[in-house]
């Protein structure tokens, strides 16, 4: 049998690629490993002031439940629209990619300003609470990342045969959406998640201008004045972010691959 | 009385017709093949029967009730289609299962009737792969047993068999004539390749530019064509244009040479017709004087040999058309390529049609074969 191999040069560019992003990250865990007191190596009380803040745990818990709900509102919006537009109206693809460009184009400092006179007059029960208002920001941020994975996901698939094949078995839209068509871009659509998990998790621009308490504007508050802390932060947000993905994985996972549907329309 | 009724069919996309008012009837337990080129209609008119179009005009009728405005997923059609089809999300037991449960039928009910057709298609022993783990025409199968599963009213297949290889396709559509038969349920089979559609159908409609040109048992259609499209897209056919001489006798002129048909029998004096032989049917021996021999024979070289098996298939030169001929392999030695030959043209079994009739549709796509 032939030994596979690995080239030298793809050791090389492995090795690059993982210093890029080690280096960071091992020197935030060192810097955040001093002693706040002797300024030198090693002691966990950054780790031990963040985890007993209570705001630490008050605004990851926050950013993470406007994560949560940015995706859901993010697939229940998007998901029926890319696969209606695929379906019935191709033509509207172009101008969907188009307008999923804007929030790339338009800066959140921006967006954010907009968004906040646009809902000036707005009930209280939206306009004050993170989980109305800056949901809605989030969804308009997420939208090209959930946009662009959906429509790789339904142009990876015969839509129009496995739809009519559906149908033709007795399933209105609904069924076939939900146990036909979904099932089979659940790869795309928790790409489209893990992305909006990252934006929501990182968000600070918004948040902090409409005044909100989420985990970013709390690291920069932390920040300012504790840096080992944090640095500690930092890494802990990392951890939990990845945790997150990870868990969106496993519960994505435990079917097998779906196979390529010929498409010979 | 008919069970399956198309009305006056038509649609058109933009400019296009689609279909222009086909007009099909099936009875309960009959299979039809709609049979013609790409683009002459067919995958439409299927489709309409489906639900996954409307037609412009005209009506469908299943079993006196009209279902032409009723969605695809009320009309209880079994549809296969030419891609595979197959949830990919989906194992093969648990596709064949989807139509049943949407019908919320008993589980117990559910897993006998699965199982049942699983056996029927030759798969009991698959259904726990999923799509990808089967070939192409495996999945087929279950295409099949899925669209079976709902005890559909009407059988729609759509090229079913047109991406798999060949020794496959036969086997298949072997089985789907036989699951058809067993079950007696009406189908409706949409194809291009007229050896598909003449080996299974109980009639064949053969469609051209959205009209049906001839609808018709197999043997019908390759013995006795309608028009010159059907001629031609039915096997190979031999088209001669020729002038009636004398119709009490059954004389033609073609290219000079005077021809005796039976079918000439009757036709006035100086009509234009079309002489269609097929390549079995012309005997052809060597020519010892290089030309025209004996009454009821036309002179030519012979071109190109095409190995078919047990046949092989001359082109002829002739002295105004080309000859297309199948001689026994055997004997096709003495028939070498630049051989003149004399070819015989036999007074019964040869057609004639009016060039006076023949519609527009005098050149037909070579898609069908």
């Amino acid at each position: 049998m032939r030994r596979r191999w690995i080239a030298p040069s793809a050791v090389v560019w492995l090795v690059v690629a993982a210093a890029f992003f080690l280096i960071p990250l091992i020197a935030t865990l060192l810097f955040s490993l001093r002693s706040i007191q002797t300024n030198k190596c090693c002691s966990g009380a950054a780790y031990s002031l963040i985890v007993h803040d209570h705001q630490f745990w008050s605004t990851i818990r926050l950013s993470f439940q406007l994560a949560l709900e940015t995706i859901a509102i993010s697939l229940l919006l998007f998901v029926p629209t890319v696969y209606w537009v695929h379906l019935k109206l191709p033509r509207l693809r172009p101008v969907l990619s188009l307008m999923a460009l804007v929030p790339f184009v338009v800066p959140p400092i921006v967006l954010v300003v907009g968004l906040l006179n646009l809902y000036k007059g707005a009930p209280s029960w939206f306009y004050d609470k993170p989980y109305g208002f800056l949901a809605t920001a989030y969804v308009i941020l997420a939208f090209p990342y959930m946009f662009f994975a959906l429509d790789a996901g339904f142009r990876s698939i015969d839509l129009h045969t496995l739809t009519e094949a559906s149908q033709s078995l007795g399933a209105g839209w609904g069924t076939t959406l939900t146990r036909v068509i979904l099932p089979n871009i659940r790869v795309a659509a928790l790409g489209g998640s893990f992305l909006t998990l990252a934006i929501v998790m990182g968000e600070f621009t918004i948040a902090s201008l409409s005044a909100f308490k989420t985990f970013p504007p709390y690291i920069q508050v932390v920040n300012e004045s504790q840096p080992y802390e944090a640095a500690a932060l930092s890494l802990l947000s990392f951890l939990i972010v990845w945790a997150a993905m990870l868990a969106l994985v496993l519960v994505g996972r435990g079917r097998p691959r779906p196979a390529q549907v010929a498409a010979t329309r | 009385m008919a069970y399956l009724e198309l009305h006056e069919l038509r649609r058109a996309f933009g400019p296009v017709v689609a279909l222009d008012g086909i007009q099909i009837e099936l009875a309960a337990g009959e299979f039809l093949s709609l049979l013609g080129p790409s683009g002459c209609g067919k995958t439409t008119a299927l489709r309409l029967v489906a639900g996954f179009d409307r037609p412009d005009s005209g009506s469908i009728v299943i079993d006196g009730k009209d279902i032409t405005r009723l969605s695809p997923n009320r009309r209880d059609m079994g549809m296969v289609f030419q891609a595979y089809s197959l949830f990919p999300n989906l194992t093969a037991e648990q596709n064949v299962e989807f139509g049943l449960r949407i019908r919320k039928h008993k589980r117990g009910a559910r897993r006998k009737r699965v199982a049942e057709l699983l056996e029927l298609v030759g798969l009991g022993h698959a259904g726990k792969r999923f799509p990808h783990q089967l070939s192409g025409g495996m999945q087929q199968r279950v295409a099949l047993a899925r669209a079976l599963a709902i005890e559909p009213r009407v059988l729609l297949l759509d090229e079913p068999l047109s991406a798999l290889d060949a020794k496959v396709r036969v086997q298949l559509r072997e089985e789907i004539r036989r699951i058809q038969t067993q079950l007696g349920i009406t189908t409706l089979y949409v194809t291009h390749d007229q050896e598909e559609a003449l080996s299974v159908s109980d009639h064949v409609a053969v469609m051209w530019s959205g009209r049906i040109e001839q609808v018709g048992t197999p043997s019908e259609m390759y013995g006795a064509p309608a028009t010159p499209f059907v001629a031609e897209f039915i096997g190979t056919m031999n088209r001669l244009q020729a002038v009636v001489v004398d119709g009490d006798r059954g004389e033609v002129e073609h290219a000079g040479t005077l021809l005796t048909v039976d079918a000439a029998r009757g036709r006035s004096r100086g009509e234009k017709v079309l002489v269609l032989v097929r390549p079995e049917l012309l005997e052809l021996e060597p020519s010892t004087n290089g030309g025209t021999a004996g009454d009821n024979t036309l002179g030519g070289e012979v071109v190109t040999h095409t190995f078919l098996g047990s046949v092989t298939r001359l082109k002829i030169q002739g002295r105004e058309a080309e000859l297309i001929a199948d001689v026994p392999t055997a004997r096709v030695d003495s028939l070498p390529v630049g051989q003149p030959i004399v070819a015989h043209v036999p007074t019964a079994g040869t057609r004639l049609l009016s060039l006076n009739e023949e519609p527009a549709s005098d050149e037909p796509d070579q898609d069908g074969r």
